[in-house]
């Protein structure tokens, strides 16, 4: 083969595999893509129907309620402004507690309940999934404004 | 005293770097012998003085010096001594550290194992090794010292991350920072050979042996990697696509398509200026998985510390590196460039598609690592990519690649004759597509396409990385004798194929259950019977656990009792999964322990997972290739 050849047979093989594995991403892509929604946001209402999504804020204390024997348990999240009831059946990562960060991957087939298949706590005491730290942050800014009359009511979806 | 030393001897090696940088590189073009040779003695002193800072940190952590920040953060008297020194490497600036003098310990094997090369070429070789080791210097004593004071002393300090207290995890780091920084080699001779313009594939048999080795450690540090999060984060995977753990892979996803395509440059003076550039890429890519892993940017189980300055300057020095190496290679790369032809049908053709093939995959995970960056940079919107993607991006081009590699071994130089490579080639293709499907059935009672095209994949390829040692082995009339590089890399191909074969069976067979169970109760997982028969609490040295006694049973006769715990460490107060394994060649029974259910019960986590250590059996034998490759009799001979 002549040079010319041969970087013509370099560049034609590297566009069909290029092209193939676009395809196949894009594809794949948009299937695997979750967002992070705020929890204020998913109680307004305004989160991706009918696909998953993560949510994250700190587990509310006190509200672990399980069945005893039973895997499935039911909690409350908190992004300091709303509330959201998270259902979970499975073995809890170890750094699980109530008044911690928590992650949660799934979905809201039905209003008002978060249906988790999958929960991460942090890795470490010192670490925080930063979009969680971040929406914590905002409402409590938020709440420190409230103190000078700003508005930090939950708005849910049907008020 | 003994941190200020240590602080003091990485400022002197500091300033030895500086003129290892500078001066070889200047005599280089100058012609001045004298200036070269200040790039060898810089460099063995250079390395001297990084160990005697390195020793300076491991002595302060195994005082408990708790007037060092870093120590006063990353131990804790209780801590057993083993685990004392593998916490200098557990944190960013202990590991940054730990980088520096494994470059310099690199450094130094290039500067004494390279006589035969020429004394321009090494000169300019020192000096680049010489510049990165300026710039990780001036990281750490600019950014993250790790002898800084803390005043007044703490009396005790914050612990290790019980994670990390791990055997696994005090040699993980290590292996996989002798992988990513013997890139830099590669890099270096790139950049030399560039700056030179005129050795065009010499440069190539010079850097063969340094990849190699760079590579077979990083593959041992990603495996070690893997098996730590298998047994240790209690989850029963061994590969999660996490963005730390794709940091560690794309490197050698693109160190493994160099060693190849450097192959072709050696023996055929071909693909030059492509080899150049994968040496470049693969040493950027390990500078992109520091930033990643050291700025926190990407949300990562590994993100244990995060702090934007140092990503700042670890992304500046990043630009600088990237975008100067690449200025050069538009600038002298052509020059180097040689005309040879080949025919389609040959070696060239196939280590061509091999690349075309590691790039592509190389393009895919950095797509999915990236994108939630970008997504966030552009839209703002919070993404994250699920590993299903990972999966089914990246087997697009590795199913073509496994089946490839079988031929590729098998074909000649230049041209390979097309009847020869039939009569060798049928008979291993039938053999391998009647046993691959048939093995799952026999073991496993069921086929599935994917399975059925892992098993093929597995099997053609071991018979066809077998055929030329055998029958070297069996002197068969005709084959001369096999060398040590085209033994290694038999071996090598060998280890991809138990590998493969590994994650094909563990995909489809592995088991994963999590239940609930009372004191006394049985359940049954995968064909096993599971009885928690008590929980006791246990003692460690610095924690206490509650420890679950399982015993197993297949078809009632007893096997093993297994102890999965749960532990408390007293410093940090945080619980620990401590997983029980129970290992044979052929599957491994997994135990976790979760949480109490009230009533007596337990939630734990039973997994059951056929030949899952093929996976990092796969992987030893991969490095095994690579160690026997580089023994070979022609990277000794010296340079006419």
């Amino acid at each position: 083969m002549k040079p010319r050849q041969q970087r013509m047979l370099a560049v034609g093989l590297a566009i069909v595999g290029v092209a193939i594995a676009a395809g196949l991403t894009f594809r794949a892509f948009d299937e695997n893509m979750m967002f992070f929604v705020e929890i204020s946001d998913v109680v307004a209402g305004d989160y991706p129907k009918g696909r998953n999504f993560r949510i994250g804020g700190l587990v509310v204390a006190d509200s672990v309620e399980r069945e005893d024997g039973s895997l499935e348990l039911k909690f409350r999240v908190t992004d300091m402004r709303c509330e959201l009831e998270v259902r979970y059946t499975g073995v809890l990562p170890d750094l699980f507690r109530e008044g911690q960060g928590v992650v949660a991957h799934g979905a809201m087939p039905n209003e008002g309940v978060f249906i988790a298949d999958k929960i991460l706590a942090k890795h470490d005491e010192n670490y925080m999934a930063p979009e969680v730290a971040a929406s914590l942050g905002k409402h409590v800014q938020d709440q420190t404004a409230s103190l000078r009359g700003g508005d930090t009511e939950c708005a849910t979806n049907d008020s | 005293m003994i941190p200020e030393i240590g602080h003091f001897a990485l400022i002197l090696a500091l300033a030895l770097a500086v003129c290892q940088g500078v001066l070889p590189m200047i005599g280089a073009q100058r012609n001045d012998s004298t200036m070269m040779s200040v790039g060898r003695n810089a460099a063995y002193g250079q390395f001297i003085f990084v160990a005697i800072s390195f020793a300076c940190l491991i002595v302060a952590f195994l005082q408990d010096d708790f007037s060092v920040l870093y120590v006063a953060n990353h131990s804790q008297l209780a801590l057993p001594t083993g685990y004392k020194v593998s916490a200098v490497w557990s944190a960013h600036e202990g590991s940054l550290l730990m980088w520096i003098l494994i470059l310099a310990a690199w450094t130094m094997a290039v500067a004494r194992f390279s006589k035969s090369v020429p004394e321009k070429m090494i000169a300019r070789v020192l000096s680049v090794l010489g510049l990165l080791s300026v710039g990780f210097m001036l990281f750490a004593l600019l950014t993250s010292n790790p002898f800084e004071r803390l005043i007044p002393a703490a009396l005790d300090g914050g612990d290790l991350n019980p994670l990390l207290q791990d055997p696994g995890l005090a040699i993980h780091p290590p292996l996989l920072y002798i992988g990513y920084v013997g890139f830099s080699v590669a890099f270096a001779f790139a950049i030399a050979a560039m700056i030179g313009g005129d050795l065009h594939q010499q440069w190539a048999k010079w850097t063969r042996p340094w990849t190699t080795v760079a590579w077979l450690f990083l593959t041992i540090g990603i495996a070690l990697g893997s098996w730590w999060a298998y047994y240790e984060l209690g989850w029963g995977g061994w590969w999660f696509w996490d963005a730390v753990e794709n940091a560690s892979f794309m490197p050698w996803l693109i160190g493994t398509a160099l060693i190849h395509s450097l192959a072709v440059t050696e023996r055929r003076g071909l693909f030059t200026s492509w080899t150049l550039l994968l040496a470049i890429t693969a040493f950027s890519l390990s500078l992109l998985g520091t930033f990643l892993v050291r700025s926190g940017i990407i949300v990562s189980v590994h993100a244990f510390a995060t702090d934007p300055t140092r990503g700042f300057f670890i992304l500046a020095f990043l630009a600088v590196v990237v975008i100067g190496a690449l200025i050069l290679y538009a600038w002298r790369a052509p020059a180097l460039d040689s005309t040879a032809g080949f025919s389609p049908l040959s070696r060239e053709t196939f280590l061509l598609l091999n690349n075309v093939l590691l790039v592509v995959a190389t393009i895919l995970v950095l797509m999915g690592t990236l994108s939630p960056l970008i997504v966030e940079m552009t839209t703002g919107g919070k993404i994250s990519i699920g590993p299903p993607w990972f999966e089914v991006a990246f087997l697009v081009p590795m199913i073509p690649l496994i089946f490839l590699l079988g031929l590729g071994m098998h074909t000649a130089w230049r041209k390979q004759d097309k009847k020869r490579w039939y009569s060798v080639l049928r008979i291993p293709a039938i053999v391998a597509i009647i046993v691959g499907v048939l093995l799952p059935l026999m073991f496993y009672g069921r086929v599935s396409i994917m399975l059925a095209v892992g098993c093929v994949a597995g099997v053609w390829m071991v018979i066809t990385s077998l055929i030329q040692p055998v029958r070297s082995w069996l002197r068969k009339e005709g084959t001369p004798a096999i060398t040590r590089s085209a033994l290694g890399m038999s071996i090598a191909h060998l280890g991809m194929a138990v590998f493969v074969i590994g994650v094909t069976i563990v995909s489809a067979f592995g088991v994963e259950s999590d239940r609930g169970i009372r004191l006394g109760e049985t359940i049954e997982v995968a064909g096993y019977e599971f009885t928690l028969t008590d929980v006791v609490k246990v003692e460690g040295p610095n924690y206490s656990a509650l420890e679950a006694l399982v015993d197993v049973r297949d078809g009632g006769e007893f096997i093993t009792t297994m102890r999965p715990q749960k532990r408390q460490y007293m410093v940090q107060k945080s619980w620990m999964t401590e997983a029980a394994i129970y290992p044979k060649w052929n599957k491994d029974l997994f135990v976790a322990l979760g949480d109490q259910l009230g009533d007596g019960a337990w939630s734990v986590r039973i997994q059951a997972k056929p030949m899952i250590r093929f996976i990092w059996l796969g992987a030893f034998i991969m490095a095994l290739g690579g160690l026997v490759s580089v023994t070979d009799r022609r990277y000794r001979e010296p340079v006419k």
